[in-house]
């Protein structure tokens, strides 16, 4: 009982110094609760069942990246807990050299640990309840629920496994700790303080060559995601490329920074012999030196972060904003027509009765369903598409293909292309108030918005490539894709369709009855009702034998909320742990030389520094230490937000500037939470006795 | 003779009433301009206290101190921290030198905290490492000088800031005889050719034997007294031992 009275005193002794360990537990415990307890907050929430069916996988998903999380978290707290250690060497070599065994010091480590984990646990899951009642109101905004009924929820099943998770880390904890102090030497643990720092002065030299090469990679690593974006997308592989330059450049300009600002300002001596300042300068030019490889680390796992933070705000947005443009009607049924009968048998798994249905019109089929089709729809547009194996990709792209083939060597060639009567497309484009097109009679024009598809078409296009379609050739009208589509989704995802005129094709080659309307009813409620007719047409014994396709507007809003929100939560969770992780190494980088800190920080006041010029050094060295990898990062996400742009353009990219705004509310918070407590702790460790 | 320093009966206690130490217990002297003054004394005879108290570190329990008229024991928060860096030059044992910076902004940062142009910090430094020999040391490291040259830079950023009076505390303790002796010599050039005005605490009877006048502290107490006069310093240093073989105890280990 002795030792367990022992390890309480440490604990309150040595408060100041488990701030930053206490900290980020209860961080970490009310990050991890909160995601997991989503759960039961959503269990409350009045949605429909596919939106359920959507939430139940997001759960799934969340539990998938929580596994990953605790490793993450498991790192950090042993890493955190070596650090408090090695912070108190001295005090263990002095139980050591009263007697006590290691075991015994273990013991009181071990009970540490447990009280510590136990009140953090305490103090995270509380945290961790609370935090999760506003983390209710984003749930139910994401997935557009009301929230009529507010209630206090409380997740027992998150706790446990909150419980379970982190007992886990603490064992681990505890066993590494063992470890550390049954291989300490008694000497090493009682002179641990008495290292004289050597400064290793950089070559300014060779800093400044480092430097500049160090940029000037970056800089190119910048031009490839942004302006030289297309060469960079060229080649799949190419995209590593200014990756690897970036962690490189990171490295080297963090590694040849410190002296070289070092060199800048004591060449300004002006600045450099004012007041604490080449002090401060110097402390915080050997820091950077002594933690090159952690800055560069922190500094990429700030900028993943707030790149995953901004992206993933924004994509939900973006994503039923998209909706709007490209499902601009109710409902489309769609279907494959005259299948060919010797796609039956054992392999192609058609049956008679699908290929029989495959024969007549999708209005036909949605008789067969029982679908009352004047009851229900309005503005009924029906329309064919053709294909056929003569005309594949390999065979639109002309001259082209040779390049095609060496820039993507994963594309598909030999899949068919689809043609479209132009009558039929300006019935569609009336419907969507698209423009209509003309053709002359050999003309022909490409429709695609799927961006990257659209490039290689352009490609082809400028070569004025014709197209040879039943014997009879066509070129092209435009030297580049129009824009449109024709059946409704939540993406730009038409990769190309080819308008011809009327003439050019025939039933022979028959590939697809499209069926696209909107709901005679106007109200939500009505359009809910005709929603759930339609779903439950799976359900109807004609169901199975037909390959009918439904797309409605209601049913990819609900899929775009449920994908957006998706990615929202797993881009939160994954942005909050890295950017604890991130803030908790600085914070402990920082503390760790505090003992050194208050030795000089003495000799100071001595020579008569008083103490508001001490605590404004204090404050400068923290924060330009803190400052330093988050301005990298900044300058980083800049262009890696402008590229996450370009490739999600598909996905389109609105209200980006909540999203940056959202990101710098939690980067402040947490980011300066932490910088907060560093100050706060290190103030008190060097302040006198 | 004017006084630079006059302490007026001062006493310092630690511990409470059940068990209370005198670690000072009414000592009364004075510091004259240009004197160079030692206080010996052993292990726990409270000249390190006195010194700490002087330096203003540490504070009086009673009695006053005054340093050019001023009562510092009075002063308070940052007019404490104003006059230590304007009146006072501070000599340590473990030189207390910033292991971060260059023998220059070492000394540098004395005059940088008192807001002084770097035009004027470099003239100044110029002077001082030609008076303290240290030319060529100012652009190393502390972890890259000897004993000796570290405790001559402490020393010039003491005197840079042309103090009042400088203290030291046990300046040679950490230096072997050789640098010991460099170091007390360039003390004396301080104060005959610049005039400082030092008060040094040593329980080293060759060290104390370069002053011109040394004070023996006893269990708080003022033991003795003794001036170096006309006679040698050879001289002077037989008369300390005198003095110390006197006291006796544990004063003489340390010889």
């Amino acid at each position: 009982m002795m030792l367990f009275k022992l390890s309480l005193k440490n604990i309150k002794k040595s408060f100041k110094d488990y701030a930053i360990y206490f900290f980020t537990l209860i961080l970490g415990v009310a990050v991890f609760y909160v995601f997991n307890a989503i759960d039961s907050q959503t269990v409350m929430m009045d949605v429909t069942k596919s939106t359920r069916s959507i939430i139940d996988l997001m759960i799934n998903m969340l539990s998938g990246v929580s596994v990953f999380v605790s490793f993450i978290l498991g790192f950090l707290i042993i890493y955190a807990s070596r650090f408090l250690i090695k912070r108190r060497n001295k005090e263990f070599g002095i139980y050591l050299t009263l007697g006590m065994s290691k075991r015994k010091i273990s013991m009181i480590l071990f009970f540490e640990t447990l009280v510590i984990g136990i009140l953090s646990l305490i103090v995270g899951l509380g945290v961790g309840t609370l935090l999760s009642q506003g983390m209710s109101l984003l749930v139910a905004n994401m997935f557009e629920a009301d929230l009529t009924k507010f209630s206090f929820v409380f997740s027992l099943s998150a706790c446990i496994k909150t419980l379970i998770y982190f007992s886990i880390m603490y064992i681990l904890v505890m066993l590494f700790n063992t470890i550390n102090i049954s291989k300490c030497k008694l000497i090493d643990l009682l002179h641990a303080s008495k290292k004289a720092e050597k400064v290793h002065m950089k070559n300014p030299a060779i800093s400044t060559l480092v430097f500049l090469i160090s940029a000037t990679l970056l800089g190119y690593a910048y031009y490839m995601v942004t302006a030289g974006i297309n060469e960079t997308l060229e080649y799949v592989d190419k995209i590593f490329i200014p990756i690897i330059l970036g962690i490189v450049s990171t490295y080297g300009i963090f590694w040849s920074l410190s002296g070289l600002l070092l060199r800048l300002v004591q060449k300004t001596k002006t600045i450099y012999y004012k007041g604490l300042n080449s002090f401060t300068l110097r402390q915080i030019s050997s820091k950077i030196n002594t933690t090159v490889f952690s800055m560069t680390i922190i500094c990429l796992m700030l900028f993943v972060t707030i790149c995953v933070l901004s992206s993933a705000l924004s994509i939900k947005n973006s994503m039923t904003a998209n909706l709007k443009t490209l499902a601009p009607i109710d409902i489309e049924f769609y279907k494959a027509v005259d299948i060919p009968e010797e796609y039956t048998g054992k392999n192609k798994n058609y049956t008679k009765e699908i290929i029989e249905d495959s024969k007549i019109s999708t209005r036909e089929t949605l008789e067969k369903l029982d679908v009352d089709i004047d009851t229900y729809f309005k503005d009924i547009v029906e329309v064919e598409v053709f294909a056929t194996d003569d005309v594949t990709i390999e065979d639109t792209l002309g001259d082209y293909l040779e390049t095609v083939k060496k820039n993507y060597p994963y594309l598909k060639l030999d899949s068919a292309e689809e043609f479209m009567r132009v009558s039929d497309y300006n019935k569609v484009a009336r419907l969507y108030h698209l423009e209509e097109l003309t053709l002359e009679s050999d003309e022909y024009i490409l429709l695609a918005d799927f961006d990257s598809m659209v490039m290689i078409r352009n490609g082809a296009l400028k070569e004025n490539t014709n197209i040879t379609l039943l014997g009879k050739t066509y070129h092209p009208k435009y030297q580049e894709c129009q824009n449109g589509f024709v059946h409704i989704s939540s993406n730009h995802i038409n990769t190309g369709i080819f308008i011809v005129p009327d003439n050019a094709v025939d039933n022979s080659i028959r590939e697809e009855s499209i069926f696209l309307a909107n709901y005679k009813e106007t109200s939500k409620e009505g359009k809910q009702e005709t929603e759930d007719m339609i779903r439950n047409l799976t359900s109807h014994p004609y169901f199975k034998n037909t390959k009918i396709e439904i797309e409605s507007k209601l049913g990819l809003y609900e899929n775009s909320i449920g994908l957006g929100a998706m990615v929202t939560f797993i881009g939160l969770y994954l942005g909050i742990i890295f950017l604890i992780s991130s803030a908790a190494i600085l914070a402990l980088k920082e503390l760790s030389e505090s003992s050194d800190n208050k030795e000089r920080f003495r000799m100071l006041r001595r020579i008569g520094a008083d103490e508001k010029m001490i605590s404004k050094a204090l404050f400068r060295q923290i924060a330009i230490f803190f400052l330093f990898p988050l301005l990298l990062a900044i300058i980083h996400s800049v262009f890696g937000i402008i590229f996450c742009n370009y490739i999600l353009e598909t996905i389109g990219n609105q209200k980006l500037l909540e999203s940056i705004i959202m990101t710098s509310v939690f980067l402040v918070g947490i980011y300066g939470g932490y910088f907060v407590i560093t100050y706060w702790c290190s103030k008190n460790i060097i302040r006198g006795r | 003779m004017e006084n630079i320093l006059r302490i007026d009966q001062i006493e310092k206690y630690y511990g409470n009433k059940s068990s209370l130490t005198k670690a000072i217990d009414n000592i009364s002297f004075e510091v004259g301009k240009q004197e160079f003054v030692a206080i010996m004394g052993a292990s726990g005879s409270g000249k390190t206290t006195l010194l700490n108290c002087i330096s203003t570190i540490d504070k009086v329990t009673s009695g006053h101190i005054y340093v050019a008229g001023e009562d510092i024991t009075k002063l308070k928060g940052n007019s404490l921290n104003k006059f230590r860096r304007e009146e006072l030059g501070f000599i340590f044992q473990d030189f207390n030198l910033l292991d971060t910076l260059t023998a220059y902004e070492n000394i540098a940062l004395a005059l940088s905290i008192q807001n002084i142009g770097a035009k004027e910090i470099d003239k100044r430094i110029r002077e001082v490492a030609d008076e303290l020999d240290i030319k060529e040391v100012l652009m190393k490291y502390p972890y890259q000088m000897s004993g000796g040259q570290k405790q001559r830079v402490a020393s010039a950023r003491a005197i840079i800031t042309n103090p009042k009076l400088i203290l030291a505390d046990e300046p040679t303790g950490a230096l072997d005889s050789k640098s010991a002796k460099m170091l007390l010599e360039r003390f004396n050039y301080l104060n005959e050719e610049l005039e400082a005005t030092i008060l040094m605490v040593t329980h080293d009877a060759f060290t104390a034997s370069y002053a011109t006048r040394v004070i023996f502290i006893k269990d708080g107490k003022i033991f003795n007294e003794i001036r170096k006069g006309k006679s040698s310093r050879k001289e002077f240093f037989d008369k300390i031992i005198d003095v110390v073989t006197l006291l006796g105890g544990d004063l003489n280990d340390a010889l």
